[in-house]
């Protein structure tokens, strides 16, 4: 059944028919024995990836392989906040390419992204961090991006339920304000590229493990997967957590640690904040998702690991923080709680670039900070795959960076908590 | 809460312990040649960071020792804990 764009006019017709003439989001073809690109890992990187390769590079036949289902990695375990209110200019030139590409996203893939603009408050608890706040703020703005210094009364104002008492454990003294932050629903973000890939002719084949690289003569030259042998003389990985698994099938290392990052949702309840609220000193922040579930996101697990579920430190730590942060929150209930395994590199900044192997590419090391780069991530990836040869914008994050030095450390830099 | 083995103190909590390397790096020879920055970001930086058995250092950070442990990065699962002056190739 031929599949029909999301239109006014197709819904009023689909209406009166029951929605039984949409068509199918995507096609699921078996896989041909060789494309010009195979993309591997079916999470918002990659969809993002085999779309702009079809759009902006025209790119001809392209193969996007899952292991297991779209989106269902840490796609769909994130807790959905975007933004850019990163240090060094390398790192916003990449992550406000990423909230640029988000703001037109719905009406460029023809899929709705609900991509919110709602804000994001990064709390600063004493004087001290009120001069870090500040530092960051005038670097933000420095790099062309907005940002506003908030005092307490400006925070006030955008999350009143938060613990403005003099006697917390740590007080509110203000905050680093970016507006054009916000959040986006993580399977529409998925499910939007994939649909949109498909009708530019990208195969998307589900349930195909890659197993093994075809490597002739030092050079890769495809994949060898549960469906089969597919060749292809550019294959790039964009598989987050598993990128050393796969790494070491082709002969390579990668500076990639793989740890759990969990996160947890609460019961619906009314409208109780329209921001995303984060404390650095309680390593906690929140959102609350159109559908009323309080969206609740800490720091990575001390243990590395592959185990898609959290260890009951790390929920202490965070749900402790949460209900000092905003005590109301004492009486939600939690509905579920989830884990992802996320790659976080020394510098916590993400690897973009060729592999040792040629005709291997790689799209990791994004850590807990890959969904709010999908676009990015995938406009960048595309130019990489399609040109040979790095977009301005990756150039600083190529794995050559480990043997220069020329580190992007955001992890000091944005203090994230890695 | 898990529980790791610490060689010296027996089972205590998970949070009492903090992850240093993976074991089985030497670190380049600072007296002979140049050191290539290859080599240097070989040894500084990069990992097999495998899924499933992995053996690592590890510290006790109440009694201060380093030691290996060797668990699984899948299931959890510790499969042993050694003391790193005790422990051939660590």
């Amino acid at each position: 059944m031929t599949k029909r764009a999301y239109t006014t006019g197709n819904w009023l017709k689909q209406a009166f028919q029951g929605n039984r003439g949409w068509g199918a989001a995507w096609r699921s073809p078996k896989p041909q024995a060789a494309y010009d690109v195979v993309i591997v890992g079916g999470g918002g990187h990659g969809l993002a990836t085999a779309y702009y390769l079809a759009k902006n590079h025209g790119v001809g036949r392209i193969a996007l392989l899952e292991k297991g289902w779209l989106g269902g990695g840490n796609t769909g375990r994130n807790t959905t906040a975007i933004r850019s209110n990163y240090f060094y200019h390398p790192s916003v030139e990449l992550y406000d390419l990423s909230v640029r590409l988000y703001e037109s996203l719905s009406r460029d893939i023809g899929y709705n992204v609900m991509f919110s603009q709602r804000g994001m408050v990064v709390l600063a608890h004493s004087e001290p961090e009120m001069e870090m706040a500040a530092r960051q703020v005038n670097a933000m703005q420095l790099n062309g991006v907005d940002a506003e210094l908030f005092d307490a009364q400006d925070v006030r104002r955008v999350a009143p339920l938060l613990n403005f008492r003099e006697d917390a454990r740590f007080p509110i003294h203000g905050g680093a304000w970016q507006a054009r932050a916000g959040t986006a629903r993580h399977d529409a973000v998925a499910w939007g590229y994939a649909r949109a890939a498909d009708s530019l002719g990208v195969d998307i084949i589900q349930n195909c493990a890659v197993e093994d690289f075809l490597i002739e003569g030092g050079q890769c030259r495809g994949v060898v997967t549960g469906q089969g042998t597919i060749r292809a003389d550019r294959v790039g990985l964009a598989v987050a957590g598993h990128s050393t698994e796969l790494a070491a099938r082709a002969g390579f290392e990668l500076p990639l640690h793989s740890y759990a990052l969990q996160a947890f949702v609460s019961e619906p309840i009314k409208p109780i904040i329209d921001t995303v609220a984060f404390s650095p000193a309680y390593g906690i922040y929140f959102s609350q998702s159109d559908k009323g579930g309080l969206v609740i996101g800490g720091g990575l697990d001390r243990v590395p690991s592959y185990g898609q579920r959290g260890n009951t430190p790390m929920q202490d730590q965070v749900l402790g923080g949460l209900v000092e942060f905003a005590p109301v929150l004492a009486q939600v209930k939690l509905l579920r709680h989830w884990g992802g395994i996320v790659d976080v590199s020394p510098d916590s900044s993400p690897l973009i670039g060729p592999s040792p192997v040629p005709g291997l590419y790689l799209n990791c090391g994004w850590g807990t900070g890959g969904f709010k780069a999908i676009p990015a991530g995938g406009f960048l990836f595309a130019h990489l795959l399609a040109q040979g040869q790095h977009h301005s914008i990756s150039r600083p994050f190529d794995l050559d960076r480990f043997d220069s030095g020329v580190l992007v450390d955001e992890g000091a830099a944005s203090g994230i908590a890695h | 809460m898990q529980q790791f083995p610490c060689p010296f103190c027996g089972l205590r909590d998970e949070t009492e312990f903090h992850f240093a390397a993976e074991a089985g790096k030497t670190r380049p020879d600072t007296a002979g040649e140049d050191i290539s920055p290859r080599a240097w970001a070989q040894y500084l930086y990069f990992q097999r960071n495998p899924k499933g058995a992995t053996r690592e250092v590890w510290m006790h950070t109440t009694c201060r020792e380093v030691f290996i442990l060797e668990r699984d990065s899948l299931s959890m699962a510790v499969t042993g804990s050694r003391a790193l002056r005790e422990d051939e190739g660590a």
